[in-house]
């Protein structure tokens, strides 16, 4: 089963790589743009079957080493073919 | 005094502590791999700077994850000490011995230049025992993430505790940014709960020869020697 987990920075954590893509975006144009925030998605394939089981798996992988909660916050979606 | 140092794929600064503290104890420090949970007690372990793992996922989260953490832990609960420094501050952090995180630089730079660090008003401990509170130490700093960050709760409770043992200063620094990475509280170094471990983002290693332009962080590690030793 496919896994899709996306990473996100909390809020209140500056995100200068967020600041410095926003002030591009503006400089091209899009002054609408008045925040940007990035993130990273990792995907993870688990050779199981039963979805439950592959949530806590893959929320126990988020706590132990996918995520750093301090200053991370995720979400796990199971990919459905 | 047993010392020893970490030694993890993609260290970099081991060669360099161990010079380090050679020239200080007169004796060579064994090297742990990474992958050993088998050595002998020791006094003194430094996880070196580096960049382990090549900094994939997070700085020193794939490091903090290795057999040798477990001994690390041992060693901390026998009562030892243990100095992380730059990406071994990091991997401390990572491994949980250390609380809060560490951050990409607010202005996005690797910033490699020497920094002003002051030594707070903390609670005893083998590195900072023995200086002065708001005696000031030059030592550089080569890095990307090590801007400090903690909740203010956090930050609150490590102040209370005097935990925070190393700031940038303001002292005696031309430099307009004295704060090379935007640090909460202009955070350098922090100590645990005991203050047996101390983690910091600039090099002590790396200013301890005239050579080098200064020879304070041989005082720090020379303190940090005599303070253990007794």
């Amino acid at each position: 089963m496919k896994v899709i987990v996306n990473v996100s920075l909390k809020e209140g954590v500056l995100d200068p790589e967020g600041q410095a893509i926003k002030s591009s975006l503006n400089n091209l144009g899009f002054e609408h743009c008045s925040d940007v925030r990035t993130g990273k998605q990792i995907i993870l394939n688990l050779d199981q079957n039963s979805e439950d089981e592959v949530l806590t798996q893959a929320k126990k992988m988020c706590e132990e080493l996918l995520v750093n909660t301090v200053i991370e916050n995720y979400e796990i979606n199971i990919l459905k073919d | 005094m047993r010392s020893g140092v970490v030694i993890f794929p993609g260290s970099n600064c081991d060669r360099d502590m161990i010079v380090a503290l050679r020239q200080i104890t007169g004796k060579t420090p064994i090297k742990i791999w990474h992958k050993e949970n088998d050595f002998p007690n020791l006094d003194l372990i430094v996880v070196p700077g580096g960049f382990t793992f090549g900094d994939y996922l997070r700085c020193g989260a794939l490091a903090a994850r290795s057999p040798v953490i477990s001994s690390i832990k041992n060693h901390i609960s026998r009562g030892g000490t243990v100095l992380g420094v730059c990406n071994g501050f990091q991997i401390l952090i990572e491994a949980k011995i250390l609380p809060g995180s560490l951050i990409r630089n607010k202005k996005l730079l690797f910033t490699c230049r020497e920094t002003t660090l002051e030594v707070q008003n903390c609670m005893k401990n083998p590195f900072l025992s023995g200086f002065k509170i708001g005696e000031c130490l030059k030592i550089p700093v080569a890095h990307n993430e090590g801007n400090y960050f903690a909740p203010k709760e956090l930050l609150k409770q490590l102040k209370e505790e005097g935990r925070i043992a190393l700031k940038y200063s303001k002292q005696n620094n031309s430099e307009k940014n004295y704060n090379p990475n935007g640090s909460s509280d202009d955070i350098a170094g922090i100590l645990s709960t005991n203050g047996r471990v101390l983690g910091m983002m600039p090099h002590p290693e790396r200013a301890i020869n005239y050579l080098h332009g200064g020879t304070d962080g041989l005082k720090l590690l020379t303190n940090c020697v005599k303070q253990i030793i007794g």
